[in-house]
């Protein structure tokens, strides 16, 4: 009967929420004039980007991305908290079990090529599709794949609390040195490069490296914590 | 029109994924379908020009939220109660 009336409630949701998507169709131009103009126009001529998103997000929007970290951080430590206090109530437990030969096999020939995969996604995110978030995610995810394969893989909390910081700092460090080059908080201040080089578009390939930096060093940190709960 | 019919195909393998999540009282059943969702929306961002938002869902949405949730079922149990019974005591509801 709940489950019923959930599905009714969703359904309820879904036609209106369809009822005002579907007066708005898919590709369209909805407005002439904007500020998207202004930052699609301004991404390839003055920062030399060619990933428009990826200008939006860390030099337009850059103290956004910022308060972003500053929230996954947050979230982390809380949850660490949490376990910290769970984990010396009830001793120790961990929820591993060990796992077949083709699972071990497997992640070990897996995990290079994921970790490549996700540092190539945040150096290249002022060129290709992805950024800090989605490369920090992928190797996040090779690392979980490695702590479930093999019982006793372990990373070190330290350095995973000092390689964050550090990127923190960097981060940081990169926004008030804008200051000191007479601009504003997160100001582009370095030369901006050819269109589609490596090197291009000034401060955001730093900032994208320590952004995936922080974001790996977090999500595994968070896995980690919770896979094992013995300390 | 390919297009077309290839994203509603999408978006109503999602819709039966999300029922079905609701649906089962099996809750590893229920968090594989979670990410069946997820796995179809990485698809549907892509097809909607969104390769960032794609990458992002398909790390996020489809590896680390659906293993979180296969741990949490691990801790505690697998298969939900029916609190609507009569006879059930211990239920939280009551």
């Amino acid at each position: 009967m709940k489950k019923f009336l959930v599905i009714l409630i969703l359904a309820v949701l879904g036609f209106h929420l369809f009822e005002a998507f579907s007066g708005l169709g898919l590709g369209v131009t909805r407005f002439e004039k904007g500020v998207k103009d202004y930052y699609l126009e301004k991404t390839v001529s003055e920062l030399h980007v060619a990933n428009t998103v990826t200008s939006i997000v860390v030099n337009f929007r850059g103290f956004d991305t910022l308060g972003e970290v500053t929230v996954l951080f947050l979230a982390v430590s809380a949850m660490g908290g949490i376990l910290y206090k769970r984990r010396h109530q009830t001793g120790d437990r961990s929820v591993l079990f060990s796992s077949s030969s083709i699972v071990r096999s497997g992640s070990k020939l897996l995990f290079p090529a994921i970790i490549l995969l996700g540092v190539y996604v945040f150096i290249h995110g002022h060129l290709s599709p992805g950024g800090g978030f989605q490369g920090g995610a992928i190797i996040a995810t090779g690392f979980l794949l490695m702590l479930i394969a093999y019982e006793n893989f372990s990373v070190s909390h330290n350095t995973l609390s000092y390689i964050e910081s550090f990127a923190g700092i960097f981060f940081v460090g990169i926004g008030l040195l804008g200051f000191m080059n007479g601009g504003t908080f997160l100001q582009n201040f370095l030369p901006a490069g050819v269109l589609n080089n490596l090197f291009s578009g000034g401060v955001i390939g730093i900032i994208y490296v320590m952004v995936g930096f922080k974001v790996a060093a977090e999500l595994t940190g968070l896995i980690y914590t919770i896979l094992h709960e013995k300390d | 029109m390919i297009y077309l019919i290839l994203i509603f195909f999408l978006l109503i393998l999602m819709l039966s994924a999300a029922v079905y999540a609701v649906v089962q009282k099996d809750l590893l059943y229920a968090v594989i379908a979670t990410g069946v969702i997820s796995l179809v929306l990485t698809a549907v961002f892509y097809m909607l020009q969104a390769p960032d938002v794609a990458l992002t869902e398909a790390a996020i949405g489809v590896a680390l939220t659906t293993i979180i949730f296969l741990i949490t079922i691990r801790n505690t149990k697998r298969h939900e109660d029916d609190y609507n019974k009569k006879d059930n005591l211990k239920s939280p509801l009551k």
